[in-house]
């Protein structure tokens, strides 16, 4: 997880506004702040989560991104970001929606479901993949939508988002050295900077 | 709990202290006070910076005894649970000062003080008030405890509705501002409820067009009804399925021949209306209902509560609570997204509880966590001189 903030925070402007969907314990607000003297923003709903953002000083709201974002207007923000939540979202393409009609810019990091990894534990065990970044079982999971790095380029050319930037994150070798090559084989997070064309 | 051993998280046998401003006091409707008497208590130290200063706003009902006991006392503060060494508003860390305000009864300058003019009890000649009246008065305290700068202004309800207006009034004057449970303005619901509470203070015989304490009397029956209207609609129908259900405390339903039956509900409603018209004062009741009906924060501000929220400085904490109908979530999330759309720094909380607007004041873990969490940062960050932590 620390990676994707290293990319995130070359992104972000400094002194911009963020607003951070689903903002954990706002470690990436914090580290914003710090760096970059952001004006940031979380929303989340785990009340423990929530108390840690409180604690560290970083403005959070509670509001569940299932029903809605609507109270945000138009443009009121350079960057939203969303880290590791679009897999679990009720409607992912209305979100991505939402997040570049509030924010000028968008981040957007998820985990590739067309991992090899992912795909071998499918294919030779012919159940659904319990990994440690997704480490659930089918029926408990809160990841309702899994796709891949492939299927989120098309996304994007079907709705016609502008993609500023794509990172693709490996642990391990040789995924490190195959993921520029086959990046929907290798790469276990994509992160994606994005922008209304 | 006897008064002589206070538990340890208390902070203990105290008592009141009083002060005359005597600075006048120009009311927002014309009238000016030359001199008012102010009531309060305080808990905890001052620092040697004077930088930890925490003001209690009250509410409708409330007075300055926010917290710890009075000698002889066995009930504490109302606001007991939340005020004291370790607790959510530390007075380890901050110097707590609670007041009660103009226009109350228990001690400062209101209806029941006598009017200098006529040398009578003011009753219901007491000027009409605004929530910036509390503020104003709240200054002047302020300055008579040479506190430049509060590091917090905190309230429920009403009390929420004073700390915005602090913000809008004095943005230079405090760094972060606690709303709790609290509105921008009253719904039409809402001041239906003060409506009828009021009407039935003034259908008393006995409230004499607001001159009862100078016919020697007082609208008992009529606060005790307008109390039990307003104790209802602060409960949620859970808590009071909960607490009372359909028990009975006298007679029976199933012997057709016992004939007093009266429910829980019943007994505990007329208990607590009769325990209130003991304590308060009808035209104090009458007056900051009004007071509550008139608040529009935005009112001045072309009803744009963005742009009032643009004249704020401070950080804000917003809570509010799931079963709350008298100031319902939504009227948090309206205040929490002006201030998001002003730019402010804003948290929001919305806790789950079945306690209804009374949450605020109950024990409650997330609450506590909440606002125990925000006030460690902001004591963390006094010994910052004002400004640099920008």
């Amino acid at each position: 997880m620390s990676q994707d903030y290293s990319f995130i925070s070359d992104w972000v402007a400094p002194n911009s506004k963020v607003l951070d969907l689903g903002c954990g314990d706002g470690s990436l607000l914090l580290n914003l702040q710090q760096r970059h003297n952001i004006l940031g923003y979380g929303l989340e709903i785990d009340p423990d989560s929530i108390n840690q953002c409180i604690r560290h000083g970083v403005n959070v709201i509670e509001q569940d991104l299932n029903q809605g974002l609507t109270n945000f207007a138009d443009g009121s923000f350079d960057t939203v970001v969303m880290t590791q939540a679009l897999q679990a979202m009720r409607y992912p393409h209305l979100v991505l929606d939402e997040m570049l009609r509030i924010g000028r810019e968008c981040v957007i990091t998820f985990p590739n479901f067309g991992y090899w990894r992912t795909r071998a534990y499918l294919n030779f065990r012919g159940r659904m993949p319990v990994t440690k970044q997704l480490a659930y079982q089918w029926y408990d999971t809160p990841n309702i939508h899994f796709f891949t790095y492939a299927d989120f380029e098309v996304l994007c050319r079907e709705r016609s988002i502008n993609v500023l930037h794509r990172h693709c994150i490996a642990e391990h070798f040789p995924d490190t050295q195959l993921k520029s090559l086959w990046p929907n084989l290798f790469t276990q997070t994509a992160v994606y900077h994005l922008s209304r064309q | 709990m006897l008064p002589n051993s206070p538990p340890d998280n208390s902070i203990g046998i105290l008592s009141a202290q009083s002060v005359r401003i005597e600075q006048p006091l120009t009311l927002a409707c014309g009238v000016v006070l030359p001199a008012h008497d102010l009531v309060y208590e305080t808990y905890g130290e001052l620092n040697d910076e004077r930088s930890n200063g925490v003001l209690l706003c009250h509410a409708l009902s409330g007075d300055h005894h926010a917290a710890g006991f009075y000698e002889g006392d066995d009930s504490p503060g109302w606001w007991n649970h939340y005020v004291g060494p370790g607790k959510p508003i530390d007075t380890n860390k901050f110097f707590v000062v609670s007041l009660n305000n103009i226009g109350s009864c228990f001690g400062s300058t209101g209806p029941t003080s006598i009017n200098p003019d006529s040398g009578e009890p003011w009753g219901s000649d007491f000027p009409s008030l605004r929530a910036r009246d509390w503020v104003e008065s709240q200054k002047l305290l302020m300055e008579h405890l040479d506190i430049p700068c509060w590091a917090a202004v905190i309230g429920g309800s009403l009390g929420g509705m004073q700390a915005m207006r602090w913000s809008l009034e004095y943005p230079d004057k405090l760094l972060n501002a606690v709303v709790i449970a609290s509105s921008m303005k009253l719904s039409a619901q809402n001041i239906a409820f003060n409506e009828i509470a009021r009407r039935a203070i003034k259908s008393d015989p006995n409230f004499c067009d607001g001159r009862y304490l100078q016919e020697g009397t007082a609208p008992l029956r009529g606060l005790a009804l307008a109390r039990m209207i307003g104790h209802v609609t602060y409960l949620s129908d859970e808590l009071m399925g909960q607490k009372f259900g359909r028990e009975l405390r006298i007679g029976d339903l199933i012997d057709r021949n016992t004939d007093p039956v009266e429910f829980q509900v019943e007994s505990y409603l007329n208990y607590q209306g009769d325990k209130f018209s003991g304590t308060f004062d009808a035209n104090s009741y009458i007056l900051i209902t009004k007071m509550l009906d008139y608040f529009d924060l935005s009112r001045e501000y072309n009803n744009d509560p963005v742009a009032a929220f643009g004249h704020a400085k401070c950080n804000f904490l917003v809570v509010s609570f799931s079963s709350d109908w008298r100031f319902a979530p939504e009227r948090s999330r309206e205040i929490t997204d002006a201030l998001l759309a002003a730019g402010k720094s804003v948290s929001y909380v919305e806790i789950e509880s079945d306690k209804g607007h009374d949450a605020f004041l109950l024990p409650n873990e997330r609450y506590e966590n909440a606002l125990g969490g925000y006030l460690k940062r902001v004591a963390s960050t006094l010994c910052v001189p004002t400004g640099a932590d920008k």
